[in-house]
């Protein structure tokens, strides 16, 4: 496996590197604990988004620090959530004094560590609310699982939420709209090749030439079926097919279509992928109102995509097109 | 073997350095655990914790069996990382939260301990006995501890009784479906592999009787 790096262990430090000096009039990076924060750290007065999880995912989290989105965001290793301690100092960085809000994606380690973050931080007086993201509908029986993952639609929540705080909203508007997006959005994955852990050094899983694994994680956790390779059309029509079904989206509804890359598919590949969804949509009445297409929520170079599909209502598509300028999402600003 | 009737701050200490030491034996067999069914890193992260943990133990003097705990604690809260470091710093906590100030641990405080400790992953981690995961050690570690002590047995008694339950809990992942943990995404694919935090666990406890009956 080849990989642009210089040594495995330091893949973290110095991509954090790379993006301080990328970046410097959107964000700050911290060290020691590390985490990204906005370039002018707190506003005041204004409720504040964190969230985090391992890297490998980028641009999730940092790249979606900055104006009308994440206040900071808090890197792991890999694939490894971060411990509380970076979470508990960037959640007092960029506490402006009306609260924080976590973001966390529903995976125990996520959910733990910034569960003690959130309880630590509340011990020191910062008023923190979370929102568990699980909008992945590969995860079947969420009685005897440790629930749906939070995958790709985390985007979505980050930056509808960051609107809201942005325009005023206090702590409880912030995390009820947060918690609506979660809630009416729908994801799931596919992958063609398996992502390469940088100090693990091999594949984190095998998977031949001519298979895909259908509904899979953004860390290449096991999904539902792993199937022969089929033409874009057809695997899409197998993953759109349970999204639509699971909320369930009615003819009528206007929707967001977010068609995600892993990190290894070229974006000729996606605009197929997109160009298919949007056509099953039409063919159910669905309307398409608004769109995102690229490499948001990555697995390292693992090829393949996932699509998300959120229920739009007016207040929703008010904060989706409200300003946004962070390194990897940018308009209106 | 000689009889203990109470464990003080140099035990805790002692068992400490030997969990650190049996965690740094068994890291790749820990690894290999979790590579079956979780993400691989389990033996890795536990290390790291408990060389920390050495090395913050080395800088300090506690004076208590509940100070040793508690930098325990923080330490591995703050050093291992995904599900492990709060779930086993949690156990720390709580488990030094009921017995703090005491300077001597008798069977009854050694009971209390490890039943605290236990409440505080089950309330961190929501899991129960049988959906595989280190509550799988822990309880029944946590029931034999108590029938000990409620018939009579010393602090070391107390503590065999409870590692020899979490060596049989942890075996008994084997062959159960996980349900919590990223190993619960495997379904059936995660049978016949042990879980590595139930493994984990049952060194631990192993490492306290140890040190407590020497």
């Amino acid at each position: 496996m080849k990989k642009l790096i210089n040594d495995p262990r330091s893949v973290v430090d110095e991509a954090l590197e790379g993006v301080a000096l990328a970046h410097p009039e959107l964000l700050t990076v911290h060290r020691d604990p590390a985490f990204i924060a906005r370039a002018q750290g707190a506003t005041s007065g204004k409720v504040a988004l964190v969230s985090g999880g391992g890297s490998g995912h980028e641009p999730l989290h940092g790249g979606f620090v900055g104006f009308g989105m994440l206040d900071a965001a808090v890197p792991g290793p890999v694939f490894t959530s971060p411990t509380p301690d970076p979470i508990v100092a960037a959640t007092k960085a960029v506490d402006g004094g009306a609260g924080v809000l976590h973001i966390v994606k529903n995976y125990t380690g996520d959910v733990l560590n910034f569960e003690t973050a959130a309880d630590l931080a509340e011990a020191e007086g910062i008023e923190v609310r979370s929102v568990i993201v699980n909008d992945d509908v590969a995860v079947k029986d969420s009685l005897y699982t440790a629930g749906r993952r939070g995958v790709a639609g985390t985007v979505l929540i980050e930056k509808i939420a960051g609107a809201a705080a942005e325009r005023g909203d206090d702590l409880d508007a912030v995390t009820a709209i947060a918690e609506r997006v979660n809630a009416r959005v729908r994801s799931m994955g596919v992958a063609l090749t398996a992502p390469t852990v940088p100090h693990a050094g091999e594949p984190s899983f095998t998977i031949g030439d001519d298979e895909i694994e259908i509904g899979i994680g953004i860390h290449g956790e096991p999904g539902r079926e792993r199937i022969g390779l089929e033409p874009a059309d057809a695997i899409v029509d197998r993953i759109l097919g349970p999204i639509l079904e699971d909320l369930p989206f009615e003819s009528g509804q206007k929707v967001l279509l977010f068609v995600n890359g892993m990190g290894g598919s070229p974006l000729v590949e996606l605009y197929i992928v997109f160009r298919r969804a949007a056509q099953v949509l039409g063919e159910r009445g669905i309307e398409v109102a608004r769109s995102l297409v690229g490499n948001h929520v990555t697995s390292l170079e693992m090829q393949g995509f996932s699509i998300s599909v959120l229920a739009l209502d007016e207040e929703m598509i008010e904060l989706w097109d409200a300003p946004v300028q962070t390194a990897a999402l940018r308009w209106g600003r | 073997m000689t009889e203990n009737s109470t464990l003080g701050t140099d035990w805790a200490l002692s068992w400490i350095r030997e969990c650190a030491r049996t965690v740094g034996e068994n890291r790749s067999e820990l690894v290999r655990l979790d590579r079956e069914i979780g993400d691989g890193d389990h033996g890795e992260n536990l290390d790291r914790g408990f060389t920390a943990v050495l090395q913050k133990l080395d800088a300090s003097e506690p004076a208590t069996p509940a100070d040793v705990f508690k930098l325990v604690a923080t330490t591995l809260i703050s050093t291992v990382g995904g599900a492990a470091g709060p779930l086993f710093g949690t156990a720390f906590l709580k488990g030094s939260a009921a017995i703090s100030g005491v300077d001597e641990l008798d069977a009854d405080a050694l009971v209390a301990f490890l039943a605290a400790a236990r409440d505080g992953v089950v309330a961190r981690g929501k899991a129960e006995v049988g959906d595989k995961t280190m509550i799988d050690a822990w309880t029944p570690a946590v029931e034999a501890a108590r029938s000990e002590q409620e018939s009579g047995g010393d602090a070391h008694a107390v503590l065999s009784a409870a590692a020899d339950a979490a060596e049989e809990g942890a075996a008994s992942t084997e062959p159960l479906v996980a349900r919590k943990g990223r190993a619960s995404y495997l379904g059936e694919r995660a049978v016949g592999h042990r879980d590595p935090g139930a493994q984990s666990s049952a060194l631990l406890f192993r490492a306290a009787a140890e040190t407590a009956g020497s």
